[in-house]
C-alpha cells in the first residue's frame, strides 16, 4: 500500500485533518457525510499515480466545527481558501455524495485551479419523482443497508461500525451532516441554474443501484453540465469507491487519462 | 396547589394495531385513519371537556402543539385557545406551549399569544417550546438549528412585547425591518412565560435565570424532583430563591372510587396513551443536531423507546397517579413535599378514554382532590421557599 501521511492544517484558523500520499497531479477527494475515515484502498490505488490529498471537511472527525458552519456552500469557499493556500494548481477534482455537492459548488463558483471534475453518487440537485431512501428516518442498521447493492458488504461494514470508540466521530458527523443537508433535503435549489458555468471536464460516476441518489440523478447532471460524461457501475450501491472499486478507478483512470490526451 | 386541566387531544379513534405496525402515531401513520366525522366530535368533546374543567374549579386549562400525529390534534392550538376563550370565564388559559424554531416567522406568536392575552383579558399564559424531535421531520425544520432558533425567535417575542414599535429586528435566522405587533399583550409586561421541558440541564437553567415557571413533561417523580431541585440550585446560584409556583409537573391522575376500579378502568387507555400514541424509534425521537452529543449518547443508553411499560410500572414508578381518592390524595401530597411543586398539570383525559369516563374522572378529582390541596404547599424543606 502506498505510503502516505495523516496531519493537521489551519486553514484561516479553522483546524482540519488532511491525510495525503502518493505523487504526481494534485487529485483532492472531498468525503461523504460518513467521514474522511482512514486511508482506503482506493485511496492508495489513486496514490499510484496521483498526489492524493484527502482533507476533513470541518465539523467531522478530528476537524474544528467552527461557527461559521451552516451551509454546503460554507464549506465550498472553505475550500477554495484551502487550495489557495495550499497553492494547488491543474487539480483533479473528486468529490463523493456531500462531497460531489461541495466540489460543484466549488467549481460553479471558480474553476481557476481545476484541471477536472469527478462527482461520484452526488448530493446537490433535486430530480422530481424519483423515490429516494430517507437516510435521517431509518434506523443505524438501514442506514448502512441502503449505502449498498450486495448486502455482504453492508453486513462488514456495519460489525466495523460497532467499534465503541468510533461512536463520538459517528455522531459528530452525522450531527454535521444533518445540519448541512437536513432541508431542502440534499440539494440546494438554485444550484441547479448555474451548474452551466462549469468549464472543466466533468465525469458523473454512478452506482447502477444507488438508493440515495439513484442514477437518474447521474443523467440530470449530464444535462446541466455541458459536455460532461456518465459512467453507471453495475452491481453497486452509493459507494462505487468501495463496493466496485476496480471498476471505479478504471473509470476515473480512463477518464483522466483521455482528458491528458486531448490537452 | 393550582390544578391545570391539561389536554393533549388525542385522535382516540386510532386504529391501535396500525400504529403498532407501523411503529409509531407520529409523522409516518397515513391520515388516511383520521376520520373527519369523528374528529370534528372530537374537537367539540374536547372544548366540551376544557369548559366543564372552569366550571368545576380547575385553575386553568392547557393546550399544546403538535405535528402530523395522532398522539394529538393540536397542530395549531392558537385556534383552540380562541375558541375556549370567551367561554371558559374563570380559568386561565395556557399553550404549552408553541413550537418557536418551527416557525420561520416568530413574530406571528408574538402576535397570536398577544391577542389571546387581549381576549382573556389577562388569562392567557405563554409557553415556548422547541417541539420534540418528530416536529422536524414532520415539517422540515433543521434540527440543527433547533437551539439558536428558539433562543433568536424568543429573544424577539421578547422585544416585540416590551419595546415601543416600530423597530428594525436583525438576527441570523430573523429579519425584520418592522416590529411593531398590534395589539400589545394586556398583562404588563407579558403574560407569565412558561417552559415546558423533558429535563434538559440547559434549559432548565436558563429557565431559571429567566425566572419563568419551569413545567416538567411525563417522568418518574424520583426524576421530576431531581429536575425541580435543579432548577432550585440555579436560581440561587442566580442570587434568588425559587418559590413552588415556579414548577410545575405535568402527570395523569384517575379517580375511581377503589385502587382496584380505578386501576381496571384507566389501564387500556394509559398503556395505549404510553405504549402506542407516545411510542416513536429513536431516530425519529431525537434527529441529529436536536440534542447535544451528550445528550444523545444518555438518551440511546437509556433505550426509552423500546420498552412497553404497563400501567404498574407508571404508577410505581410515579409517572401517573391512580386510585381511590384517599390513595390519589396520599400520593399527590407525598409527590408535592418532594418535589416541591405548587402546580399540577393534569392530564384527566388520555389516550382512548371516552366522553363519559374522563367527565367522571374530572368530577372526582374535583370533588376529591382539589378542595384538600386548595391551600396545600410543599412540607418539610421547601415551605421555607413558598410564598
Amino acid at each position: 500500500m502506498t505510503e502516505h501521511t495523516t496531519t493537521k492544517i489551519a486553514v484561516r484558523g479553522c483546524n482540519i485533518g488532511l491525510m495525503r500520499g502518493g505523487a504526481g497531479r494534485p487529485l483532492l477527494v472531498l468525503h461523504t457525510g460518513g467521514g474522511a475515515g482512514q486511508w482506503l484502498p482506493y485511496m492508495a490505488d489513486l496514490a499510484a499515480r496521483h498526489d492524493v490529498i484527502v482533507p476533513e471537511h470541518p465539523g467531522f472527525g478530528a476537524s474544528d466545527t467552527p461557527d461559521w458552519l451552516d451551509t454546503i456552500p460554507d464549506l465550498a469557499n472553505f475550500y477554495l481558501d484551502f487550495l489557495d493556500q495550499l497553492d494547488l494548481n491543474s487539480v483533479d477534482l473528486v468529490g463523493f455524495s456531500i462531497g460531489g455537492w461541495i466540489a460543484a459548488e466549488l467549481a460553479v463558483r471558480n474553476t481557476a485551479r481545476l484541471n477536472s471534475l469527478t462527482l461520484v453518487g452526488a448530493a446537490g440537485i433535486h430530480v422530481p419523482g424519483v423515490p429516494q431512501v430517507d437516510t435521517f428516518l431509518c434506523s443505524d442498521e438501514q442506514l448502512v443497508r441502503d449505502l449498498f447493492h450486495d448486502q455482504k458488504r453492508a453486513d462488514a461494514m456495519l460489525s466495523e461500525l460497532k467499534r465503541p470508540e468510533l461512536e463520538d466521530t459517528r455522531l459528530k458527523n452525522r450531527t454535521t451532516t444533518a445540519k448541512l443537508v437536513w432541508q431542502p433535503r440534499g440539494y440546494d435549489q438554485h444550484l441547479h441554474k448555474w451548474l452551466h458555468r462549469i468549464g472543466v471536464p466533468t465525469l458523473l460516476v454512478w452506482g447502477a443501484n444507488d438508493r440515495l441518489f439513484p442514477k437518474d440523478y447521474a443523467f440530470a447532471w449530464q444535462r446541466l453540465i455541458p459536455g460532461s460524461s456518465v459512467t453507471i457501475i453495475p452491481e453497486c450501491g452509493h459507494l462505487p469507491q468501495i463496493e466496485q472499486r476496480q471498476a471505479f478507478i478504471a473509470a476515473l483512470e480512463g477518464f483522466l487519462d483521455n482528458e491528458r490526451a486531448a490537452a | 396547589m393550582k390544578f391545570f386541566n391539561f389536554h393533549l387531544m388525542p385522535y382516540r379513534h386510532a386504529d391501535l394495531d396500525a400504529i403498532e405496525k407501523n411503529g409509531s402515531a407520529w409523522v409516518t401513520y397515513s391520515n388516511r385513519d383520521y376520520d373527519p366525522n369523528k374528529g370534528a366530535e372530537l374537537y367539540h368533546e374536547y372544548l366540551d371537556q376544557m369548559e366543564l374543567a372552569d366550571r368545576l374549579g380547575f385553575d386553568g386549562v392547557c393546550l399544546n402543539e403538535h405535528h402530523q400525529t395522532a398522539y394529538g390534534m393540536m397542530p395549531t392550538p392558537g385556534v383552540l385557545a380562541g375558541a375556549l376563550a370567551r367561554s371558559v370565564k374563570r380559568a386561565k388559559i395556557a399553550i404549552l406551549g408553541r413550537a418557536l424554531p418551527l416557525l420561520n416567522n416568530p413574530l406571528v406568536i408574538a402576535e397570536e399569544y398577544a391577542m389571546l392575552d387581549n381576549l382573556t383579558r389577562g388569562r392567557f399564559i405563554a409557553g415556548f417550546v422547541r417541539g420534540i424531535g418528530a416536529e422536524y421531520h414532520a415539517m422540515g425544520i433543521n434540527p440543527g438549528l433547533s437551539q439558536e432558533r428558539f433562543a433568536e425567535a424568543h429573544d424577539m417575542i421578547i422585544r416585540a412585547w416590551t419595546e415601543p414599535g416600530p423597530f428594525q429586528y436583525v438576527g441570523k435566522h430573523y429579519h425584520f425591518n418592522y416590529v411593531n405587533p398590534w395589539p400589545r399583550p394586556y398583562q404588563t409586561p407579558h403574560p407569565p412565560i412558561w417552559i415546558p421541558s423533558q429535563g434538559s440541564s440547559s434549559t432548565i437553567k436558563w429557565a431559571a435565570q429567566m425566572k419563568y415557571t419551569y413545567a416538567q413533561t411525563l417522568a418518574p417523580i424520583a426524576v421530576v424532583a431531581r429536575m425541580f431541585q435543579m432548577y432550585r440550585d440555579e436560581a440561587e446560584k442566580a442570587g434568588y430563591q425559587a418559590s413552588p409556583d415556579q414548577l410545575a409537573w405535568s402527570n395523569t391522575i384517575y379517580v375511581a372510587e377503589t385502587d382496584e376500579q380505578a386501576m381496571r378502568e384507566a389501564r387500556p387507555h394509559l398503556e395505549a396513551l404510553t405504549n402506542r400514541f407516545l411510542k416513536m424509534p429513536t431516530e425519529m425521537l431525537l434527529p441529529p443536531g436536536y440534542s447535544n452529543i451528550e445528550s444523545i449518547k444518555r438518551i440511546r443508553a437509556a433505550k426509552i423507546t423500546g420498552k412497553p411499560q404497563t400501567l404498574d410500572d407508571l404508577v410505581r414508578n410515579g409517572v401517573v397517579i391512580v386510585g381511590s381518592p384517599n390513595t390519589v390524595r396520599e400520593k399527590l401530597a407525598e409527590y408535592q413535599d418532594l418535589a416541591g411543586f405548587n402546580t399540577s398539570l393534569t392530564k384527566t383525559q388520555f389516550g382512548t378514554m371516552a366522553d363519559e369516563q374522563t367527565r367522571a374522572n374530572m368530577a372526582a378529582i374535583a370533588q376529591e382532590i382539589l378542595p384538600h390541596f386548595r391551600d396545600r404547599l410543599p412540607q418539610g424543606k421547601r415551605q421555607a421557599a413558598a410564598e
